[in-house]
């Protein structure tokens, strides 16, 4: 199909937003070149391959644990009779909402030399150490946990509304139950778990609160050090690149595995398999992983809040904070979706090379830790618009950069799905193009709309690095909250505020994990 | 979608509405970037907002991500103060030329070896390396006088520390200085021998220990009293090591003025406020952690041992910033970061 080509009027705010949110490349670019030949040094040292390899390593152990624990998660909750379904619906992504950096925290409370765990193993059993959890295990162990939501929600989304009758037709064929799941369910997920499995990578690429507290040397580890101790700006701004040619690498590899796929919504429900004999053990696997990912955080937050207790500074939430976190986070949300419209449009309704990279661009600054964001944005709203620099305004503007694929995904997914044939029948009818977006698209992608805002909303309201050093002086959030105390290692503290973060952030995940999803999420 | 539009407008509306105030307002509130924690100055700086009546806004960060952010901000940096937890960032800031020279006045305030030689930056308070351990597991005159002795294969598997620290950084850059290259990384490789637990805070090397963990921790002192805050029955004490030993460094928390203010009187007023008896007293009668006051006849919390007793390798805390790439390259080279 032949389409037109895209109108100026839409090409142009899509290619400033793309604009924008590369921003911190510029600045990379910038720093790097400034660099001159040390810039190249930084390369040829033997320790960056090194790092690039683990970090490697550890993304892909991450992007398979996620889709270990996700998809699973995903099949018995959607489509079998497991019993709880729907309450495991709501409490499988709920890890979602937990920082990175509270759950390594939490992990090491619960599983660390002399955590709760051990302790409680001790006296019975006589268990005086437990396995090791610093260093890859904990890194892998805590990325899974934050992850697999993204894994569990697009694929729930996409399994709720796929068509059964083709999988009712292989099972009439003589096919076996796993059969089918193996050759029709598994290639209908593709595009979603290839989605899913992209913004699980581009996470664990970024993440600095996981890998750093586990003691797990990675690029974003490297990088922070480099700000932190030599002060040379140089070399944190070549592995920050490096990071970006790994995200490139990914985007590639994503498109690869999407090609030709094409997912087709059902009109009716599909019917729920039987478990049998399978019904416990699939129970025993979702209580584990609701368990370990969740419970245990939560158990160890809410001990962490008890000790303040006889210390005699009581527990006291953070209500200012809390509201401050939801408003700049709602606002930047919006601010995401708005944004992301026109790139979605111009990628997905007038298709070609151009517009796909157009797309893929806007992920390439999404592998970025945040401490390089943050950085660029100084850079460039100290020296260049004074008059926004440290407003809130700046810091929305760094939640939408940094958070811009979390909302074009899901929301280019959406477009996808909606057949273009009903907009140029609206267009034929004498309707103009805004009236058809207000009335025939926007309602028809709204859950995808939906799920974007919920995506950035969730991420800003645990963002640290960028928020830390962007807000306005004096302006509070729960995340920094969280680690005004950590910083100090008072833990009673810390947990309140963290405690308050996965409250109020829940009911947004729960949005979220009951929508009816539209199926490829991704670019190109 | 038309709502969404209609509420991003108002949105955008009410986000630059926010940006717009704050400058311009008569009596400019002096703009202090803080690398030391909130929990601990706050009282300080309110302190010197009621004696001074000059407002402070306070920007609270990491040490070297505000210094980096100093950098990038120019000469349109909104921040008069940088009051930093190390004389890393404080020479970080001041090689960029960012800050001011102070007068000798304020400077003096203190002994020479706590401040920079060219006046860009003073020493506020004290902090100390020692060896925390485990009471129940150690008694002091187990521990040997020199941290030097910790590479002896008998501390195998007992030894917690945090390599990406900047005040662990700071006390190898000193036996580089003291010791010269080559002895150091001997005594790297060895306690690499040694197996030692790696963290990456203070705080959580000083957990480690006190949950037997680790037997002995290389941390700052005050680490052991924001422990006991939290822990207060935990078997942990420091242990001071004895004369010139790299292992008993002295650095400090100090503070410079941000070259090119338009307030240097004020900024100038906030570094000799944390200079004065009283800003100095604050960490004798208030603070949590239990720093030491660095001018002269003002003693520390009881339970420290005095300043003057305690010496540390003889050198400018200036000198240890350019050392620092050659600590970050040996600590890279013997395995301790990548």
């Amino acid at each position: 199909v032949t389409r037109p080509r895209a109108p100026l009027a839409l090409v142009a705010p899509a290619v400033a937003a793309v604009a924008l949110v590369l921003l911190p490349l510029a600045y990379l670019l910038i720093r790097t070149i400034g660099g001159g030949t040390d810039a190249l040094r930084v390369l040829e040292r033997s320790g960056t391959l090194e790092l690039v390899l683990r970090t490697g390593l550890l993304v892909a152990a991450v992007v398979a644990g996620a889709c270990a624990v996700g998809l699973p998660l995903a099949w018995l909750v959607t489509r079998t009779d497991l019993p709880g379904r729907r309450t495991f619906g709501v409490l499988a992504p709920l890890p979602l909402v937990i920082p990175s950096y509270v759950a390594a925290l939490a992990l090491l409370g619960a599983f660390g030399p002399r955590g709760l765990v051990q302790r409680v193993l001790e006296a019975p059993f006589g268990v005086e150490r437990l396995p090791e959890i610093y260093g890859f295990f904990g890194a892998w162990l805590a990325l899974t946990l934050s992850t697999y939501p993204y894994v569990f929600l697009l694929a729930a989304a996409t399994l709720r509304s796929l068509d059964p009758t083709l999988e009712e037709a292989a099972r009439g064929l003589g096919h076996g139950r796993w059969a089918v799941f193996r050759r029709v369910t598994l290639p209908t997920l593709r595009p979603s778990l290839a989605a899913a499995s992209l913004l699980v990578a581009l996470y664990a690429l970024s993440d600095f609160g996981a890998v750093s507290l586990m003691q797990y040397d990675a690029l974003t580890r490297s990088i922070y050090l480099q700000y932190r101790s030599l002060f040379d700006r140089t070399p944190a701004a070549v592995l920050a690149l490096v990071l970006v040619a790994l995200t490139i690498a990914l985007l590639v590899l994503e498109a690869r595995t999407r090609r030709g796929a094409s997912v087709r919504a059902g009109i009716r429900p599909a019917a729920r398999a039987p478990l049998g004999r399978w019904r416990y053990p699939a129970l025993a696997f979702c209580v584990a992983a609701v368990g370990l990912f969740l419970a245990v955080p939560l158990v160890v937050l809410v001990y962490w809040s008890a000790r303040a207790l006889p210390l005699g500074h009581g527990i006291s939430f953070a209500w200012e904070p809390a509201l401050s976190s939801v408003l700049v986070s709602a606002i930047a949300a919006a601010v995401a979706v708005l944004a992301v419209l026109p790139v979605a449009f111009t990628a997905r309704r007038h298709k070609s090379a151009w517009t796909a990279w157009l797309e893929r661009l806007a992920y390439t600054g999404n592998a970025l830790p945040g401490i390089v964001i943050a950085l660029s944005l100084v850079f460039f709203a100290a020296n260049y618009a004074g008059f926004v620099y440290q407003t809130l305004a700046l810091l929305v503007f760094a939640y939408v950069v940094r958070f811009f694929p979390q909302a074009l995904a899901p929301v280019g997914a959406a477009l996808e799905s909606v057949n273009p044939r009903l907009e140029e029948a609206a267009r034929g009818l004498g309707r103009g193009p805004l009236a058809v977006l207000a009335t025939v698209t926007g309602p028809l992608i709204s859950p995808g709309l939906l799920a974007g805002a919920a995506l950035v909303f969730l991420n800003a309201m645990k963002e640290l690095p960028a928020t830390l050093l962007l807000r306005p002086i004096g302006f509070e959030t729960l995340a920094t909250e969280i680690w005004r105390y950590t910083a100090l290692g008072s833990y009673s503290r810390a947990a309140p505020p963290a405690l308050l973060l996965i409250l109020v952030s829940a009911p947004f995940v729960y949005v979220l994990a009951t929508r009816r999803g539209s199926t490829a999420a991704s670019p190109g | 979608v038309g709502k969404l539009v209609v509420l991003g407008t108002a949105i955008a509306l009410a986000a630059a509405a926010c940006g717009g105030n704050g400058d311009g307002a008569s009596g400019d509130p002096l703009t202090v970037y803080s690398g030391r924690e909130q929990e601990l100055v706050e009282p300080l700086l309110n302190r010197f907002e009621q004696e001074t009546g000059i407002e402070l806004e306070v920007r609270y960060g990491d040490s070297a991500e505000l210094a980096a952010t100093i950098a990038e901000e120019g000469d349109n940096s909104p921040a008069d103060v940088f009051f930093a937890q190390d004389p890393g960032s404080l020479g970080a800031v001041e090689q960029a030329g960012h800050l001011a020279v102070l007068p000798d006045s304020i400077v003096n305030r203190v002994d020479a070896r706590f401040r920079d030689p060219d006046r860009h930056w003073v020493g506020t308070s004290g902090r100390v390396r020692v060896v925390a351990y485990n009471t129940d597991e150690l008694s002091a005159d187990e521990l040997p006088d020199s941290v030097l002795d910790y590479a002896d294969p008998g501390w195998k598997g007992k030894i917690g520390f945090p390599p990406t620290n900047a005040s662990f950084q700071a006390f190898v850059s000193a036996m580089i200085l003291e010791l010269g290259e080559e002895r150091t990384r001997d005594w790297l490789e060895r306690i690499k021998a040694n197996e030692p637990k790696l963290y990456e805070r203070n705080s959580q090397v000083l957990e480690a220990v006190a949950a037997g963990e680790v037997e002995v921790g290389f941390v700052n002192h005050y680490y052991l009293f924001l422990l006991k805050e939290e822990q207060p029955d935990a078997p942990v004490a420091n242990d001071y090591l004895p004369g010139e030993d790299p292992g008993a460094l002295v650095s400090v928390a100090g503070a410079g003025v941000i070259d090119g203010t338009d307030q240097e009187d004020e900024a100038r007023q906030f570094v000799e406020f944390l200079l004065s008896d009283a800003g100095q007293r604050f960490y004798v009668d208030q603070a949590e952690e239990a720093e030491y006051p660095l001018v002269a006849g003002i003693e520390p919390k009881a339970g420290l041992p005095p300043l003057s007793e305690l010496q540390g390798p003889q050198l400018e805390l200036d000198d240890l910033g350019p050392q620092l790439e050659r600590t970050l390259e040996l600590l890279n080279e013997v395995g301790f970061t990548t």
